[in-house]
């Protein structure tokens, strides 16, 4: 059924869709709407869950660790300091091979106090074992979430669902809304890999030494690079069943693209109008929306960039003393081919503030007037 | 099947053999916490009115319950002072350790 629903309600029906069987969230700001429909859901009897309300993110990712160990498929959503607060607890849940899922809505970090969008507050959280899928329509977050379930309990790695504050989070959408009986056909319940049960007492997540940490770590390392694979297959799959294909990448124009822009989130989408603009002008560009961050998608990129003269990636985000990341990730994965395109590094929109096609017509004008980058970060739009 | 490499740690020889999660791997069983422990409950079993109070409240279950009495597992006991604090008759007394 399509509904004209705002992001942050189509992470709540792609949660009910998924029967999630416990939601435990904090309600206060930075939280959105996302729990706020599912709350409604649990209280009228839409959604057949318990939902926890908890005194603090940290305790909202405990709670559905918990849950996740008792053998419930488990949802929370959160925000910026919300997210930054669950730090520890996702060290726990990823360790621990609990697959969570939760929405994040990428809110700049204070201070100053902001509502608005940037990701800063996910990427700094890239090295803590969680998969991270950034969304660039209302669509795509209420089929990623369904999907990231799947993914999730298949590699026992939880999994962030990423949109952008206001962009996609408050913006309404026409969104369609597919049948439970299909979901549940695509998405069976959810099988621990272990429990708590009194059939079988075990215990979980203790004291391990160095004669077996490592072997863990390694185990989750491996499980992460099964990841890129079956996320394509899982996205087939959802396109059997419901007709809309989402892959690890959404390359636009790139084959024969002299420069390629490389995007994630909604400015992915700004960025193919900009591409098409600028193709009217004759200029050939392409765009390399980023969908999924970890497990890194190496191939997709080293196949689809190496074809371009020069690579321009916009960051919404910043590694202070370094520059944005996915320009190091993209730089990372690039490094090993041989004669690899130079790649520009770009900040722009930090905070919330807007980017245009205006913004990537600055990008692709200085990156074409340029050999290679002046300078490791090029800023765009500061006010001078 | 892990493989024991002596009598208390479990040492997996392969990867493979280790649980994907970190589950019963044995490291509570080899590492006796008793040695931390400055004062030590004991009990005046005269005093006590099996009410299982220390047992349940133990944070590391180390009071066991042997033919209806309390017996403190001296081994991993803390000597935390839970027991003693919500013991009904105060039959438990927490008692310097000297080493």
């Amino acid at each position: 059924m399509k509904k004209v629903i705002m992001g942050n309600h189509a992470l709540s029906y792609g949660a009910m869709l998924a029967r999630s069987e416990v939601i435990a969230a904090y309600p206060i700001t930075p939280q959105t709407q996302v729990v706020e429909l599912l709350s409604e859901m649990c209280a009228d009897g839409t959604l057949h869950a318990k939902f926890i309300k908890v005194e603090s993110e940290h305790s909202a990712m405990a709670a559905c660790i918990g849950a996740s160990l008792a053998g419930a498929r488990t949802f929370t959503a959160t925000s910026s300091q919300g997210l930054a607060l669950m730090h520890e607890m996702l060290h726990w849940a990823s360790g621990g091979r609990h697959p969570v899922v939760m929405g994040n809505i990428n809110r700049s970090m204070a201070p100053g106090w902001s509502i608005w969008t940037d990701q800063n507050d996910s990427l700094s959280q890239r090295d803590t074992g969680w998969m991270q899928f950034y969304c660039a329509s209302n669509q795509e977050v209420l089929d990623t979430t369904i999907q990231a379930f799947k993914v999730s309990e298949a590699l026992y790695i939880p999994s962030m669902v990423i949109l952008d504050a206001f962009a996609l989070s408050h913006t309404y959408e026409v969104v369609d809304v597919p049948d439970q009986a299909v979901v549940d056909r695509f998405l069976p319940k959810f099988k621990p890999y272990a429990r708590v049960t009194p059939d079988e007492p075990h215990a979980f997540n203790g004291l391990t030494g160095p004669e077996n940490y490592f072997e863990l770590r390694y185990k989750l390392q491996k499980d992460m690079e099964r990841g890129p694979a079956l996320i394509e297959e899982t996205g087939l799959e959802f396109e059997r069943l419901f007709g809309r294909r989402l892959r690890l990448v959404d390359d636009y124009l790139c084959n024969d693209a002299e420069i390629i822009l490389v995007t994630s989130g909604t400015a992915g989408y700004t960025a193919r109008v900009a591409v098409d603009q600028m193709r009217k002008a004759g200029l050939k560009v392409g765009n390399l929306r980023m969908r999924v961050f970890r497990p890194f998608p190496f191939d997709a990129c080293r196949r689809i960039l190496p074809k371009a003269k020069k690579i321009a990636v916009v960051d919404r985000n910043i590694s202070y003393g370094h520059h944005g990341m996915f320009a190091q990730e993209v730089k990372s994965a690039l490094y090993q081919h041989a004669g690899h395109p130079p790649v520009f590094s770009f900040i722009a929109g930090l905070g919330g503030r807007d980017i245009t096609p205006g913004t990537f017509r600055e990008v692709v004008d200085y990156t074409k007037a340029h050999e290679t980058p002046e300078d490791n970060i090029l800023w765009i739009g500061v006010k001078k | 099947m892990p493989k024991k490499k002596d009598a208390t740690k479990i040492v997996f020889e392969s990867e493979k053999d280790v649980p994907m999660m970190p589950m019963s791997l044995g490291s509570m069983l080899f590492n006796k916490t008793g040695s931390w422990r400055n004062i030590r409950p004991e009990i005046k079993l005269e005093e006590c009115i099996q009410c299982g109070i220390c047992w349940k409240f133990c944070p590391d279950m180390s009071i066991e319950i042997e033919n209806e009495w309390p017996v403190v597992d001296y081994d991993f006991c803390k000597g935390c002072g839970i027991c003693a604090e919500e013991c009904p008759t105060k039959c438990i007394v927490m008692v310097e350790e000297r080493k």
